[in-house]
């Protein structure tokens, strides 16, 4: 039984074939359009999400497939108290693959352990979150027609920022891809991803506070929100929220081939005024991670095109 | 001080000073009917100072929680009163209930029943991690 539940189950050439069936479902995605007939999707969502709960559920459509489940833990039994493995040794009688976000870091990987079907983790708390991974790498191929040979820049909170931890795991393991760590010194990458991730791998990387002074190096920059719901102290939060915001004046900083990405939502590190710079990707990047997932739903049910 | 030597059963020798109680409680020692002595504080010329327990019977070990603990720690196996094998430990790469998950956004805060496994990560130093937040245990 192959689940997902963190970017590093994924070989690079798993990641690389992944790619290449969303490339192609963006060309003709008519092919694709009754390949999951009689499918069943499940959207495990214990925790609120707007992108990608519904990215999940337009792939499973767009594939002919169905799909049913919860958006909410309060509209599911573990409001009465039932625990992660026995929702799910349910559910997976009832659907064919699951898609779970849960609050809770490591919920899935408890879920895959009796699961019957295929486990996709679509968030677990601050932890991981490979989909998104899998759109960011997707959109980078994308934008630059490559993986290899390149500058990401990583700004704001890359401490709790689970996109970011799983896209410099998963973006260390390509050539020669250096990256910029821009965050106040409290929100720095933390000590396990350079120390198990960037430094074994021998990727370079440096360590900015300054978001102008990198602004000239970079082909990618990734913009994360800095989450209220992941600070225990509401004074913290308050004091770090708008240490980076992203404004016309920083982009003209930029390369004239900067792709700007964000996971979404955005709060106000990026000011609308940058939505209409051909640069910014945030918006295209939403609309790939559907395509993405479809690939990987079909990678997951086994159904080779 | 003298302590009797054993005829059948276990001694754990060059454990690091002071860690000999911690290791008595995680092996469940206190459950034995059997003696068994905690001799603290022995002079060492390789180590300077050095705990070991003895255990005057065979009773099966738990090396993972050994190498986990202090993989310096030598076993040695008695049959008859002589020593016949001598452990050398090292860390173990899998903990099944050893240790818990200290991370409170961890899944195994809220569900107690699940195991807690931690793996061993290859980093400079050997840490432990929780197999499901990849926390690492301090």
């Amino acid at each position: 039984m192959r689940h997902l539940i963190d970017i590093n189950d994924l070989s690079i050439e798993e990641i690389d074939r992944l790619i290449a069936v969303a490339d192609d479902i963006i060309a003709d995605p008519q092919k694709y359009a009754e390949v999951c007939h009689g499918k069943k999707l499940a959207t495990l969502f214990f925790e609120p999400s707007t992108r990608t709960r519904l990215s999940f559920e337009a792939a499973m459509m767009e594939l002919g497939g169905n799909v049913l489940g919860f958006s909410s833990a309060d509209s599911s039994s573990s409001a009465k108290g039932e625990s992660v493995s026995d929702t799910i040794r349910v559910v997976s009688y009832y659907a064919d693959v699951i898609a779970m976000r849960h609050p809770k870091e490591g919920a899935p990987r408890v879920a895959s352990a009796v699961s019957d079907v295929p486990v996709i983790n679509a968030g677990d708390g601050g932890h991981n979150h490979p989909t998104q991974t899998l759109t960011d790498l997707l959109t980078i191929h994308r934008e630059k027609g490559r993986l290899s040979d390149m500058t990401v820049g990583l700004c704001g909170d890359l401490m709790f920022g689970r996109t970011v931890h799983s896209l410099i795991s998963a973006m260390s393991r390509y050539e020669n891809v250096k990256f910029i760590l821009i965050s106040p010194p409290e929100l720095r990458v933390p000590d396990y991803i350079t120390q198990t991730v960037l430094k074994r791998r021998g990727c370079e990387y440096e360590v900015a506070e300054s978001l102008d002074s990198s602004m000239e190096k970079l082909d990618i920059l990734y913009m994360t929100r800095i989450q209220r719901e992941r600070f225990f102290n509401e004074a913290d939060y308050l004091r770090l929220k708008d240490t980076y915001i992203l404004d016309t004046d920083k982009m003209a900083l930029g390369k004239p081939d900067l792709s700007v990405m964000h996971p979404l939502p955005r709060v106000n590190e990026i000011d609308t005024a940058v939505d209409a710079d051909p640069r910014a990707a945030y918006f295209r990047q939403a609309k790939y991670g559907k395509y993405i997932r479809m690939a990987l739903i079909l990678m997951l049910l086994g159904k080779e095109i | 001080m003298n302590i009797d030597s054993i005829n059948n059963g276990i001694v754990l020798d060059h454990i690091t000073a002071g860690k000999s109680m911690q290791i008595y409680k995680l092996l469940n020692l206190d459950r034995l009917d059997c003696s068994v002595a905690i001799i603290k504080n022995v002079k060492s010329s390789k180590m300077g100072r050095k705990d070991i327990i003895k255990i005057d019977e065979a009773i099966d070990v738990n090396l993972d929680v050994l190498g986990y603990l202090d993989p310096d720690i030598t076993v040695n196996i008695i049959r008859n009163g002589v020593r016949i094998q001598k452990l050398k430990l090292s860390p173990p790469e899998e903990l099944v209930n050893v240790i818990s998950c200290k991370n409170p956004r961890c899944i195994t805060t809220t569900e107690p029943q699940i195991p807690q496994i931690f793996y061993l990560s290859g980093e400079d130093k050997p840490v432990y991690r929780c197999r499901y937040c990849d926390s690492e245990r301090k």
